[in-house]
């Protein structure tokens, strides 16, 4: 069985301004998601994890390798392949403050990418109202604007818009990162409850090990544009491999005085015998 | 987190922002309903001016030469060739409306495209369209419209055409920026996951969000467009059987002193049309801005409301095991769209010596206002209404700016969340540094300076002469962390109040920063208020926590207590929403044999 998305060795550079030469952010990474199933992306900033994201999107630029989408070739699309793929790509970003236009009402903001796949605008009513109820917000909320709304409440119609068409892949990129811990939880219930009633697969890129660990099957550690390591969620938590994802994995707090005691002691007993990996 | 207070939820569904009307903002405001009756007035006074006005405007009538105000037939006079003032005034008043409209229309055709398509496109596109733009930028107006002149054949309409496309590059540069900015926003990237179509995302997405400044810059580019006519009407440029307030003008400036009231009627016009198109573009703007609080006056330090400050304790009475930091009853409120809205509501507070204290909390908890609140920097309107802050056993709330100041930096410092809005970017580091080792140490600049290297060694930065040297752009967040460390150590406070300090951090550079502030705060024995939302940041450095809902204290307890048995309800909540990796390298998972797996 071939996979749903595909990506091999992917390069992306950022054009350098003037005459300063393009930076290289991601130098060729590769991995697979299967039908629904959850890949996290985990790494710190500069990771290369957003561009990965933006990448299979088709928001930014591939200067190397392929990203294969159900077997079909997607690393360079037209807008117009673009168009049909929206259909089975969507995404959720990370700022639900300007992931959703202040001027448009909820019903058009969600209505908007169904009317584009070409259903009628009577249809799309019906279909924004399910919608809202998949998502647990009040039907009423098709007239109000995104400024009514929490943050947690603006997550999810930001989900509800990327479920419209129904997508098989969803690039969730910090969908919950700008939460409130109690929010947080909510709001990740939700996805896996979404992709148990629709099988849908997630690319969720993080940079908070816990949530990686609680939504993925399998994740994928990225350090400054390369993958260190890739493997089952459990495993790769509980036995890392790689130096840099042991020291991530001691780098993030537990929530229990005790065992963080012994994880800083052990944090510190790692730094002093590797001194030469450089973070910052 | 900044200054602005999150309402809670509740707060927030009730007090529903209501549509941005627009409209109903204008007719609440006078300025623009007294320049937009004048406009009304005035533009269909010179509309129906062929109706309306007494003789034809160029029609000269000898006996009327110079007549005085109020002759029969004449109500304004006449002029130095006996016609009718009135009538040109009318006539005039067609003119600049009709200059306004071309003027305007076309400059607003041409920048607004090219406004969009050039801040929309690559930048391939941007460039040309910039390079136009700049092109027709370096033409000198008005005497570009006048060596045009023998091709617009002295006619206004087509100098204001020309007019349009030499004004066209301002309103280009309004809507491009604006659509860089936007072009940024995530919604617009969602609109093109979605798959919508270029034309689909300007016309809907980028285009209304650049609606208003778009209208308002309209009303000023009308009103450049008259002062352009009058102006070039004025010098005698273009033809002369057209009436126009600058014409007018002119003629009454040559006949100021056998009839000195001639040139004061089309001034009055010309001025009352242009100021009322700018007043009203400034009513324009502010009504799509929004309806504004007024602020009140700005007053530093603790805004206090009548009778709720404590007596201020004799000295004599401070005991001398008093804790560092003792809030008592505290309440602060800020003023609302209905009366004062409480963002804390009587916390209480302690914090003892060498102490490190966690105010934990989801947003809008009020955690960082009651940090403000001891700090005495709650945002201007903000009001402590009722409570104490004793800090080293001296009452803080009612005390004056000067007086608090004095105690800011050295009794107690401060850590913001983001470090990098806390440096300004125009200084470098080490300046930055002196200056406020300075202020706090009273030392020469050559002591300042060797403190200042001594303190960034301290909190383990590598090469300290560099940073010293960088400008806050060429460190990164998690030195210029440490920087901010530095400079809040400098005069060895007491206290050390943590804003969130390692939530816009890394994890790996988070665990440094953790580590740092747990040295410092040992070696120093300061005690270090903590405010954050994070539980395994708690779990690793504080003593004790505050946990904080709605403005209240819910629990207190020490770290170790609150984590094996929290009392309250919420507090379960809220360490059951930890997602737990339990399965993490346990203890007994010995990190040799992680370094042996590395190697």
């Amino acid at each position: 069985m071939s996979a749903l998305l595909d990506v091999d060795q992917l390069r992306v550079q950022f054009a350098g301004k003037g005459r300063r030469k393009a930076t290289e952010v991601l130098h060729g990474v590769s991995f697979d998601i299967g039908e629904s199933e959850t890949l996290g992306l985990v790494g710190e900033s500069g990771s290369g994890k957003t561009t990965i994201g933006r990448a299979v999107l088709g928001l930014a630029k591939v200067h190397g390798g392929s990203i294969r989408f159900d077997g079909q070739d997607i690393t360079a699309t037209s807008q117009r392949q673009r168009r049909a793929l929206a259909k089975d790509i969507q995404v959720v970003f990370q700022d639900p403050y300007s992931s959703l236009n202040p001027a448009m009402a909820i019903g058009d903001i969600l209505s908007e990418p169904i009317v584009q796949q070409g259903s009628s605008s009577r249809d799309a009513r019906a279909r924004v109202k399910t919608l809202l109820d998949q998502v647990g917000l009040p039907s009423d909320s098709v007239d109000r604007r995104p400024q009514e709304f929490s943050g947690g409440q603006r997550q999810r119609i930001a989900i509800a818009r990327a479920l419209a068409p129904e997508p098989r892949l969803i690039v969730c990129d910090e969908p919950v990162s700008a939460l409130d811990l109690t929010t947080q939880a909510r709001v990740l219930e939700l996805f896996a409850e979404i992709q148990e009633r629709t099988k849908v697969a997630y690319l969720f890129i993080s940079h908070d090990l816990a949530v990686v660990r609680h939504i993925s099957d399998r994740v994928c550690v990225l350090f400054r544009g390369d993958v260190v390591e890739t493997g089952v969620a459990a495993q790769v938590i509980s036995h890392p491999q790689h130096i840099y994802t042991q020291r991530l994995i001691l780098a993030s707090p537990v929530a229990d005085p005790d065992r963080q005691a012994e994880r800083r002691r052990e944090r510190r007993r790692l730094l002093d015998q590797q001194p030469t990996v450089a973070t910052a | 987190m900044s200054i602005t207070v999150i309402p809670d939820p509740a707060d927030q569904t009730s007090s529903t922002v209501p549509r941005r009307s627009v409209l109903r903002h204008l007719l609440k405001d006078p300025q623009a309903i007294v320049t937009a009756i004048l406009l009304i007035v005035l533009f269909s006074a010179g509309l129906l001016s062929p109706l309306i006005a007494p003789h034809n405007p160029n029609a000269a009538n000898l006996d009327a030469i110079n007549a005085g105000v109020g002759t029969p037939g004449y109500p304004l006079g006449g002029d130095e060739s006996g016609r009718d003032i009135l009538s040109r005034l009318l006539y005039s008043i067609e003119t600049s409306l009709i200059s306004a409209l071309i003027g305007a229309s076309v400059a607003l055709a041409i920048g607004l495209t090219a406004g969009l398509v050039g801040g929309y496109f690559s930048s391939t596109v941007r460039n040309s369209v910039e390079w136009v733009s700049s092109l027709i930028m370096t033409f000198p107006g008005l005497i570009t419209l006048i060596v045009l002149l023998p091709l617009t054949g002295g006619d206004y309409r087509w100098t204001m055409l020309i007019l349009g496309v030499l004004l066209a590059p301002g309103t280009y540069r309004i809507v491009r920026n604006l659509v860089l900015g936007v072009k940024k926003e995530l919604y617009i990237d969602a609109a093109r996951v979605s798959g919508l179509r270029d034309f689909r995302i300007l016309s809907r997405h980028v285009l209304f969000s650049v609606r208003g400044p778009v209208i308002v810059n309209t009303a000023f580019l009308m009103g450049a467009a008259v002062a352009a006519q009058s102006g070039l009407a004025f010098l005698g440029v273009g033809a002369k059987d057209v009436p126009s307030f600058g014409l007018m003008i002119s003629s009454g400036f040559n006949n100021i002193y056998a009839a000195p009231l001639q040139f004061v009627w089309p001034c009055i016009c010309l001025g009352l049309i242009t100021g009322s198109l700018v007043l009203f573009g400034n009513s324009l703007r502010d009504a799509f801005s929004g309806p504004r609080p007024k602020r009140p006056k700005p007053v530093h330090g603790l805004r206090v409301a009548d009778g709720a400050a404590p007596e201020q304790t004799p000295t004599s009475s401070i005991s001398a095991h008093a804790p560092v930091l003792a809030v008592e009853d505290l309440r602060v409120s800020f003023p609302g769209t209905k009366g004062l809205r409480e963002v804390v509501k009587g916390v209480g507070l302690t914090v003892a010596e060498g102490e490190v204290v966690g105010l934990v909390g989801e947003s809008g908890s009020g955690k960082t206002q009651t940090a403000f609140a001891i700090l005495g920097v709650l945002a201007p309107e903000a009001l402590v209404t009722r409570g104490s802050v004793r800090l080293e056993g001296r009452e803080l709330v009612g005390l004056a700016d000067s007086k608090l100041a004095a105690l800011r930096g050295r009794v107690v410092s401060y850590i913001p969340q983001e470090p990098m809005s806390n440096l300004d970017p125009s200084f470098t580091v080490g300046s930055q540094l002196t200056e406020r080792v300075r202020h706090c140490l009273r030392v020469s600049r050559r002591e300042a300076r060797q403190t200042v290297l001594d303190l960034l060694a301290r909190v383990e930065i590598a090469d300290p002469q560099r940073v010293f040297d960088s400008y806050p752009h060429q460190i990164s967040g998690g030195m210029a962390q440490r920087v901010l460390i530095a400079g809040a150590i400098a005069s060895r406070p007491r206290l050390l109040i943590a804003d969130e300090p390692t939530t816009a951090l890394d994890v790996t550079v988070q665990a440094e920063i953790l580590d740092l502030l747990r040295d410092l705060q040992k070696e120093y024995g300061m005690a270090i208020l903590l405010v954050t939302h994070n539980f395994g940041v708690v779990a690793d450095i504080c003593d004790r926590i505050a946990v904080m809902r709605s403005g209240e204290i819910v629990e207190t307890g020490t770290t170790r207590e609150v984590f094996r048995a929290p009392a309250h309800a919420y507090t379960r909540q809220l360490l059951d929403a930890i997602l737990e990796d339990d399965d993490s390298p346990a203890p007994s998972a010995p990190a040799d044999r992680l370094v042996e797996v590395a190697r």
